[in-house]
């Protein structure tokens, strides 16, 4: 197995509000591999965002907090490294896209110049003549028409999906070699969607960075992701290749996502939805926090009272569970299993 | 992949990162990426026009700036020019010419004062004290204010609350008093100690208006992207988040020149501002207080002093209106 490029061990982060501590992320533990896409998929609130911003330093501090935890990229652990130190690796070897493309370019730069910026941050000594050719390049490489007219405008002369490239085009400005797409699709009707994903797509072929795509989209998952971390209540639920997920689900919640998703191919009067609400992250349920809502616990009391750990699983390696009780879904295929659909969700 | 500490790694870098991007840009498909352009090919891309040019035009439109901007630009612009344009020099004394009531002869347009100066070139030279005052006053209350504001709103929590406690206490203080007792201290005099203690009373309102600004803005995702894309704080603070607030600022500041100018001139009238011989309007409206029944003493630097004001205060109302997005509709 290949070194892991971002490796993340026992990561804790709470906020403190006036309520109490919530516990956003719980303990979570995962490697990043180089080249490869990870894709995090949970409810809002599942601590998806917020695992991977706060490896950044990224989370409002205070409230924010990193209890505990490591995450080791490049032989240099993130969580431990000085503001400075940090600053240098963002938007260099780290970047990132952000779901919002309206709100995340200012409006009153022009998007040239913020794409320079990018640069410009990072290596000062670069000519600007050079910068404004390599935005240009940019620009072309994520499909803005007109690069040289467009990288005089300001962002409301973009339409949204231009404004997600130019935010792809400087997410990739120095050439990261990782790529965390915090819901790069989410704000974007379903055509942009797909036109945005062929790009995030081609970028990564070309650019060889590993990508941590955070969405709770399952369609874009099964797309573009080779492995993939379900999120619930701010702890890893299941992970797996995506292969597995999609077909061989060993968590009940993986199961309950899958089932909430209209299938295309057949005619379903009703959505599925998982009953109940997520839970609160301040009084976290006692035991596994997705017992409330299981089909399968049935109120056990084991379910109740012992806090599940990530037990390998039966689809490979990398496959794992945290349900006390996964042994009892082997044989059980999801709705997607054979064939994988393309975009099913989307 | 790159080292970004390594001096030659921008050049290499460079040249890796443009060969990287020309074949990217060969591997997508024209059609879908939308890199086909007919209107451009035609000449018919739709103009750009910036939020400058509809401020400028809304401003042009604002019937009463318009008329202050003039009226503005023909009094500072004979402050300015004064020795080219005031017919003699502030501090001509003409013994045999005193008091003299406005005539054409000789061009004394608003007659003579006590010790026979003309009085017009007196009001020019005072028009040019009061701009310089006012133009300090509004400049450098604007940068106190905007770095205090910035940096209290940026950064919030314990910076904050000392800066804005200052600020209130600033705010507090009742300027009048305080400048007469400066005043008093530091001794009458030059121009430019009364325009610094002016300058120190002016950037409390801005202060708290940069820092809503700052406070409002600093959560904006654009200002995360903008961390995100490893910005330091300063950076972000006067490249990103200040462009968003000049609006705000340049109303402000222009108002400011208005108030310092009134200000500067009460404190020349009590006789506690600028010194004579260099006439500053106060002082000139002040001197008519000798002379009850030479009315023009009074009357000619109290009306400059108060169209130079009304018309900055439109001025500012028309920088208002143009620059505030919320208000779209030009009034007057």
């Amino acid at each position: 197995m290949p070194e892991p490029l971002l490796s993340i061990r026992n990561l804790v982060v709470e906020f403190r509000t006036e309520d109490g501590i919530v516990h956003a992320v719980d303990d979570i533990s995962y490697d990043v591999f180089p080249g490869e896409t990870l894709g995090i998929v949970g409810e809002s609130g599942s601590g998806k965002s917020v695992s991977t911003m706060s490896i950044l330093g990224l989370i409002p501090q205070p409230p924010g907090r990193v209890a505990s935890g490591t995450a080791i990229f490049k032989g240099k652990d993130l969580i431990k490294m000085k503001k400075r130190e940090l600053r240098r690796f963002r938007g260099d070897e780290l970047a990132m896209v952000f779901q919002d493309p309206m709100t995340s370019l200012n409006p009153v730069l022009k998007v040239g110049y913020q794409l320079g910026e990018a640069i410009k941050t990072h290596y000062p000594k670069v000519s600007d003549d050079d910068v404004e050719k390599r935005v240009i390049d940019l620009l072309r490489m994520v499909g803005v028409p007109n690069p040289e007219q467009r990288y005089t405008q300001y962002p409301h002369e973009f339409s949204g999906g231009m404004r997600q490239r130019a935010m792809i085009a400087m997410s990739i400005a120095n050439s990261p070699s990782l790529l965390i797409a915090d819901e790069p699709t989410t704000a974007l009707d379903v055509t942009i969607q797909a036109q945005v994903l062929e790009v995030l797509k081609t970028v990564q072929a070309e650019t060889q960075a590993a990508t941590i795509l955070i969405t709770h989209d399952l369609g874009i998952v099964a797309e573009l992701c080779d492995r993939v971390l379900v999120m619930y209540g701010g702890k890893i639920v299941e992970h797996g290749d995506v292969h597995t997920i999609f077909q061989n689900p060993r968590h009940p919640y993986t199961i309950g996502l899958m089932d909430s998703l209209p299938k295309l191919t057949e005619d379903e009067d009703w959505l599925r939805p998982i009953p109940g609400q997520p839970p609160s992250l301040i009084n976290r349920p006692p035991g596994c926090a997705f017992h409330p809502r299981c089909f399968l616990s049935q109120g056990r009391l084991r379910c109740r009272e012992e806090v599940p750990a990530l037990r390998t699983a039966d689809g490979g390696t990398d496959h794992a569970s945290a349900c006390h009780f996964a042994e009892e879904l082997i044989g059980r295929h999801s709705k997607f299993a054979e064939p994988v659909p393309a975009g099913g969700g989307a | 992949m790159t080292e970004p500490t390594t001096p030659d790694a921008p050049l290499h870098l460079q040249k890796h990162l443009v060969d990287q991007a020309s074949t990217l840009g060969d591997g997508m498909d024209p059609a879908l990426s939308g890199l086909v352009d007919p209107t451009l090919d035609a000449g018919l891309e739709i103009q750009a026009r910036s939020q400058w040019s509809y401020a400028r035009s809304r401003f042009l439109r604002h019937r009463l700036a318009m008329i202050g901007l003039v009226v503005l630009v023909i009094i500072f612009g004979a402050g300015i020019f004064a020795n080219l344009i005031a017919p003699y020099s502030f501090e001509e004394i003409d013994l045999t010419n005193v008091l003299q009531a406005p005539t054409t002869t000789a061009h004394h347009f608003f007659g003579t004062d006590e010790i026979g100066r003309d009085y017009l070139s007196r009001v020019i030279y005072g028009i040019r004290t009061s701009l310089e005052v006012g133009v300090f006053v509004g400049f450098a209350s604007t940068i106190i204010g905007v770095i205090i504001g910035a940096i209290s709103g940026y950064y919030g929590g314990w910076i904050d609350n000392i800066l804005m406690r200052i600020t209130d206490l600033v705010l507090t203080l009742p300027a009048l008093a305080i400048l007469l007792t400066a005043a008093a201290l530091l001794g009458q005099g030059s121009q430019w100690r009364v325009s610094i203690i002016l300058a120190l009373f002016y950037w409390t309102t801005l202060a708290r208006i940069v820092r809503g600004v700052f406070l409002s803005l600093r959560e904006k995702e654009y200002v995360e992207a903008a961390k995100a894309a490893g910005s330091g704080d300063l950076r972000i603070m006067f490249r990103h988040i200040l462009p968003n607030t000049l609006g705000p600022i340049v109303v402000s500041a222009s108002l400011t020149v208005g108030a310092a100018i009134i200000l500067e001139a009460v404190l020349s009238f009590l006789g506690f501002g600028i010194k004579p011989p260099i006439p500053s309007l106060g002082s000139l409206i002040a001197s008519g207080q000798q002379f009850p029944q030479k009315w023009w003493i009074t009357v000619f630097p109290g009306l400059v002093l108060l169209i130079i004001v009304m018309a900055i205060n439109f001025v500012g109302d028309g920088l208002r209106d143009a620059l505030d997005p919320q208000q779209r509709r030009v009034r007057a």
